[in-house]
């Protein structure tokens, strides 16, 4: 099996005609293949996220991650980017969709893109792929525990963001969930409330929440980490990408 | 959660970070993910200049235990420090805290 990939550091076209970096990962086949945008989470653009990238690529997709800090932080290391890019205030949502919009033209200009482009997004990145998902022409999307989709951050936050429930009806894409049962953000009731809402609206989605394991079950550097979750949910995102994004 | 929680605060100081002393002019102090310490969440003091950059920072990331004994242990300082070493409203003000909040 020939399985040559190659991964770098790009400069790609984002919100407002902004050059921002980000990093593409694909295998070298002539095509045609899927894309995934990664989205990071809040702590940033970084090793573990990359690494992620990485493995997108290894399982035949394009795969890009857009750094959301690039403004802010130009060049800075992922830990500098993401404390200047948090006492901003976030990234803003208008912002962060066309940085994804922007990520997506890219992958659907590489020779061997068959169009299909999917969004995951991890923590913060959750809620920032639901939103992608509901602003863009995307094919697939996955929210891994993004917190304040159906709920307000709290007031003394320094988050300026507001939740996107009242978008549910724009979701224009298929949407896998992965959760923890003991997350607090987003609870049990907040992922229940928007499964509710989608079901309603008949926006075809797949939810699964995984007992023992709360926020960042899929974070491999932090104690967080609950691998028989993660295992699971990696097999269900790639049969997931594989039903919406191949062929 | 990200919790985006955060005081930030004026500061005149100096701290040592690489390459070496840096002019810091702010400090933000944050209850948040933290990058390195092996921790969901954690109370997090950036240190920084901000006209050098975001990468012009010193930061520490520390266990809540941890950040209240720093606080605890810097509050005491400050109100046992030899009387005229330091502003008598900073001394007093720590005197106060030790006796309410933190007591």
């Amino acid at each position: 099996m020939y399985d040559a990939m190659q991964a770098e550091t790009v400069t790609i076209t984002g919100h407002g005609g902004d050059e921002i970096e980000a990093y593409l990962a694909r295998p070298l086949v002539v095509g045609p293949i899927g894309g995934v945008v990664v989205i990071h989470h809040m702590p940033g653009y970084d090793p573990e996220t990359r690494e992620i990238t990485r493995r997108f690529a290894a399982q035949g997709y394009a795969a890009i991650c857009p750094n959301l800090y690039s403004r802010e932080a130009p060049g800075a290391s992922p830990d500098d980017a993401a404390a200047a890019a948090r006492a901003a205030g976030g990234v803003p949502d208008d912002r962060l969709v066309g940085d994804v919009a922007g990520a997506a033209k890219m992958l659907r200009s590489l020779s061997s893109s068959n169009g299909k482009v999917g969004v995951i997004g991890y923590c913060s990145g959750g809620r920032q792929a639901f939103l992608a998902a509901c602003s863009l022409p995307l094919q697939a999307a996955v929210d891994c525990y993004g917190a304040f989709v159906v709920n307000t951050p709290p007031p003394e936050s320094a988050l300026r963001i507001s939740p996107l429930l009242d978008r549910a009806d724009q979701l224009a894409c298929p949407l896998l969930g992965l959760f923890g049962a003991e997350d607090g953000y987003p609870s049990p009731e907040e992922v229940a409330e928007l499964d509710r809402r989608l079901s309603e609206l008949a926006k075809p989605h797949e939810f699964h929440s995984y007992e023992g394991a709360g926020h960042a079950f899929f974070a491999v550097n932090r104690p967080s980490y609950r691998p028989e979750a993660a295992v699971d949910g990696w097999r269900k995102i790639f049969a997931f990408f594989g039903t919406h994004l191949q062929g | 959660m990200c919790t985006y929680l955060t005081e930030r605060v004026a500061i005149t100081a100096r701290a040592k970070g690489t390459p070496g002393w840096l002019k810091v002019t702010d400090a933000s102090v944050y209850f948040d993910h933290p990058a390195e310490l092996p921790a969901e969440h954690s109370l997090n003091i950036d240190l920084l200049a901000p006209e050098k950059g975001p990468s012009a920072r010193v930061a520490v990331e520390l266990d809540p235990a941890a950040a209240l004994g720093l606080a605890r242990a810097v509050l005491e300082m400050l109100a046992s420090a030899p009387q005229g070493l330091l502003p008598d409203d900073v001394a007093a003000a720590a005197r106060a805290h030790l006796a309410g909040a933190m007591g």
